[in-house]
């Protein structure tokens, strides 16, 4: 495991948002889902964009993606999460074009692709889990 | 099928003193360019009705906000049928747009349109990156998608585009670093530029590592300085200093959700989005213009702009960039004469207006284009920020 930074600035939790920063204290990456259209989305608004069906809420996904883009970034933004870390955009194995933005961990930098199949792990602070994503196991 | 039935048109054009560490006020400078645009358009601050500003007072640190509209209007006693400011908008010239269409309605006759910064002085005290995050407790909004993963700046998210644009495209550092380049030698004959010493490739690829792959000389740089813009109605302008500046065409759509994650496509932006509506607002088309100024807050969106506007195939806008030649102020195809950002100091999105407009009028100094230049297209913003205009000399 990746040593976690001493510091993140973390998310302030909204009633849209709180089954996403949540979602991993039991295991689970909860994303929003409209139940009219089916169709995942992220991040969480009060209807489902494509059908605007406002039976929306968040369902378990499968916590398996693939990496969209990458950076590594150099710079130091925050006392207490020192460069080099990667973050980077995923793509849920749910449903292609639902992305989220995270950290890549457990993986050499030089080993990042895009292309990449990952998986789900949660970083706790505070009231918060926080989905950051690993290579899925060879 | 033109913008805003043609009524409105720039009549005047003004800056700030520019540079770092200024030691002076955003308001202190925004006050300075207004009063240069005013007078540049043959116009007194009575004769200004209007006022647009971007991005109006905001939450943010660091010299950001240099000036809001109220702070302009109190300063000078201006009495206003319409003002207005925004960030939620067309990239930093949304309100300039939306201040089209009031004069072009009757809701005011000369409006001035300004940004302002003091980014670098106020910077200089806390440092760039407690600027961005140091206010906060926790992140909300768009940011508490990004923060709490270290992706604290703009070179983080628009690195990722890049990355992709690269993954799928073959674009290059060095051909990002052509972006640079391009701005450093156009910015030696821009007297208010703040980086003016030649950039060798060796320099550029050479510099520190920021957030791959964008190392320093990808990013612009933090500067004081204040750009205003004077929009007016087209028959108030009978007697005026200037031949007034058509604006052939504009931008403002978004298609998709305003997002820095979830388009549809990676490797477009909104300005995609802009650039498709202001094409569709003129029978003139990527083959008339004579010039552009393209943002470049970072060197990969002068790029996107080139691709958003079809100066080059989508996906070849690295290949465009190759032959520097061309960009320079003798080339066939000038881009960002007075040094961009990258160069010339980041006065957020407005002065891309402004040296299009000199550069129209011939005013342009030693910079000056030199073969005759009648089309400019303007492209202003990055991610899902964007906003751009299609500038006209007439005769
Ligand atoms: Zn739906």
């Amino acid at each position: 495991m990746t040593s976690p930074p001493a510091f993140r600035l973390l998310p302030e939790v909204t009633p849209e948002t709180e089954a996403f920063w949540t979602g991993g204290e039991t295991g689970e990456l909860r994303i929003y889902r409209c139940r009219s259209c089916r169709h995942w989305f992220h991040p969480p608004t009060p209807a489902c964009f494509r059908c605007r069906s406002r039976e929306v809420g968040p369902e378990v996904a499968s916590g398996r993606a693939t990496v969209a883009a990458y950076t590594v970034n150099q710079h130091p933004w925050f006392d207490g999460f020192p460069p080099p870390y990667v973050v980077a955009i995923v793509e849920l194995d749910d449903e292609p074009g639902v992305r989220l933005t995270t950290n890549l961990v457990d993986c050499a930098i030089e080993d990042v692709v895009v292309g990449m199949p990952v998986e789900v792990v949660f970083e706790h602070r505070d009231d918060v889990w926080l989905p950051l994503f690993r290579p899925v196991a060879a | 099928m033109t913008f805003v039935e043609n009524r409105a048109v720039i009549s005047g054009v003004g800056q700030s003193a520019i540079g770092r560490k200024l030691g002076r006020s955003g308001w202190d400078l925004g006050v300075e360019a207004a009063l240069n645009a005013i007078a540049d358009a043959g116009l007194t601050p009575d004769d200004i009705d209007g006022v647009a500003s971007y991005p109006g007072p905001v939450g943010a640190e660091g010299g950001f906000v240099g000036a809001t509209t109220h702070d302009i209007r109190n300063a000078l006693g201006l009495k206003s049928s319409w003002y207005t400011s925004g960030v939620e908008t067309a990239g930093q010239i949304g309100t300039l747009l939306d201040a089209c269409a009031m004069v072009a309605s009757g809701r005011a006759t000369h409006v001035l349109a300004f940004r302002s910064v003091w980014e670098s002085t106020a910077q200089a005290a806390m440092g760039r990156a407690k600027a961005i995050t140091g206010h906060m407790t926790r992140a909300s909004g768009h940011t508490a998608w990004r923060l709490p993963f270290g992706a604290a700046s703009a070179a983080n998210w628009i690195g990722m585009y890049a990355q992709r644009y690269m993954h799928e495209h073959g674009l290059t550092r060095e051909q990002m670093g052509n972006v640079a380049i391009n701005a450093r030698r156009n910015a030696a004959l821009n007297p208010n530029a703040i980086f003016t010493a030649p950039m060798t490739m060796e320099d550029y690829l050479g510099a520190r590592m920021i957030s791959w792959p964008f190392g320093l000389f990808d990013c612009d740089i933090p500067a004081d300085g204040a750009t205003a813009i004077i929009i007016s109605r087209r028959e108030a302008t009978a007697g005026l200093r200037r031949p007034p500046l058509t604006i052939e065409s504009a931008g403002s759509a978004m298609y998709e959700r305003h997002s820095w994650d979830q388009r549809n496509d990676l490797t477009t932006m909104a300005a995609h989005d802009v650039a498709r509506a202001m094409w569709a607002g003129t029978s003139l088309t990527a083959a008339d213009v004579d010039f552009a100024t393209l943002y470049d807050g970072f060197t990969y969106l002068t790029l996107q702009w080139i691709d958003a506007f079809g100066f080059a195939e989508h996906g070849k806008a690295g290949v465009f960039m190759e032959d520097l030649d061309r960009f320079s102020k003798d080339g066939d195809f000038p881009i960002n004469t007075h040094g961009g950002q990258l160069s010339g100091g980041r006065l957020h999105g407005y002065g891309f207006v402004h040296e299009a407009c000199v550069q129209l009028w011939g005013d342009a100094g030693e910079r000056q284009i030199t073969k005759d230049v009648e089309v400019a297209a303007v492209g202003v913003g990055g991610g899902p920020e964007a906003g751009c205009m299609l500038l006209r000399r007439e005769g």
